[in-house]
């Protein structure tokens, strides 16, 4: 009897083929975001320990802290919390079943994103302001 | 874990090209295949179609491929008219039925891949066995307690309203297969599809299982891994709204507790 050999099925393109759409977009830098967070409360944790070591542990922290790398580090920090604040309240919303029609959707989530990123550079301008930079 | 990227043996390769001779409005079809026969990765073929002799959907340039250009490309249709959901696969980068998707609509090339992240059958035929497992597990019929009525369980308009935007579902899974969530925990996870359904269920003023049923989703992936990704709704070639209906269901889980 002949033998009927099965090849191993393979697994359909996923996201190599599909086209990102906005909600798909902000629910992945949601998550991203909600990681950077416990990294960046990690920095705010050893911002804590060098006060508590004394001056000089806090100045070196702050040295490092005021660097353009560093302060590229803390103003990522800052988008990823309000970032995820409004997207955050975009699941609220679908939580309380509204805003499901998909252009009311799309809507809050681009809305969620500009917001987002418009909010930290406010902070950063008027935490520059308040120190006299700008 | 996730795995983002494809198996090795499901990584497609460039195939063959079929060339329309002296066609005038020509349009590319970029086609995935694959065939359990010969051992190969799945490849991309291309065929030259021309429009001036073709029908206006996607499902009528198929049709015209396997007539007159390739007989062995393969593919599921039957209605040709949205009803029956046959022939929902990736076209232009989402899930839809090639039935109702115009060529028209789609800019450059016609990239079309079976539904993604499911096991391929051969071509554009994926297996959905699992998919109809689940929908199977949300026991998708009237259940009723008690004394059957002398004539028909009788529900008022104003509940029959209530079904709108829940039975219209043709099992297309479209949804289902454009969910990243899905794709992630496709075993575990029932998918927008079968969720749709349990809520027509639960909807139903007729149905008396509702504890029943919610007691069958109550558990960390079958409900709640749906993140409001939102690609299910946007996919659903009926205008069905899975996410909606998820979301209702959690509320009704907040409800009873």
């Amino acid at each position: 009897m002949a033998e009927t050999r099965q090849a191993a099925r393979p697994l359909s393109p996923h996201l190599q083929i599909y086209r990102f759409t906005i909600t798909m977009a902000m629910s992945i830098i949601h998550r991203i975001t909600g990681v950077g967070l416990y990294a960046g409360t990690l920095l705010l944790a050893a911002w804590l320990v060098s006060v508590a070591m004394g001056p000089d542990a806090y100045a070196s922290f702050q040295s490092i802290a005021g660097s353009w790398l560093g302060q590229l580090i803390l103003f990522g920090f800052t988008w990823a919390l309000l970032h995820h604040l409004f997207s955050g309240i975009r699941y609220l919303m679908w939580d309380n079943i509204r805003a499901f029609e998909l252009r009311q959707a799309d809507f809050i989530s681009w809305g969620a994103a500009v917001l987002g990123f418009v909010a930290a550079i406010i902070v950063w301008v008027v935490a520059f302001k308040l120190r006299g930079v700008l | 874990m996730v795995q983002l990227s494809l198996p090795k043996n499901s990584v497609p390769t460039e195939g063959k090209t079929f060339k329309a001779e002296g066609a005038k409005r020509v349009k590319r079809f970029r086609i995935y295949r694959w065939s359990p026969d010969d051992n190969q990765n799945p490849r991309i073929d291309t065929y030259e179609v021309d429009l001036d002799k073709c029908g206006p959907m996607v499902l009528d340039a198929l049709i015209k491929i396997k007539n007159e250009i390739d007989q062995t490309l393969t593919f599921r249709r039957s209605c040709r008219e949205g009803i029956c959901g046959s022939c929902a696969m990736n076209i232009d980068g989402a899930n839809t039925l090639a039935c109702t998707k115009g060529i028209d609509e789609i800019g450059g090339d016609v990239k079309i891949y079976p539904l993604p992240h499911m096991p391929v059958v051969k071509d554009l035929v994926p297996d959905l066995t699992n998919f109809y497992a689940q929908h199977a597990y949300v026991q998708p019929w009237l259940q009723t307690k008690g004394e059957e009525p002398k004539k028909e369980w009788s529900q008022s308009p104003a509940d029959r309203e209530k079904l709108d935007g829940l039975y219209e579902c043709i099992l297309c899974a479209c949804c289902s297969t454009s969910c990243p969530s899905y794709w992630w925990n496709g075993d575990r996870y029932l998918g927008p599809a079968a969720l749709l359904q349990a809520y027509r269920w639960l909807a139903d003023s007729r149905d008396q299982q509702t504890n029943e049923r919610l007691d069958l989703l109550e558990d960390p992936f079958k409900l709640y891994r749906c993140h409001t990704i939102m690609n299910c709704a946007k996919a659903c070639p009926k205008g069905l709204n899975p996410a909606k209906a998820i979301a209702e269901i959690k509320q009704m889980m907040v409800d009873r507790a």
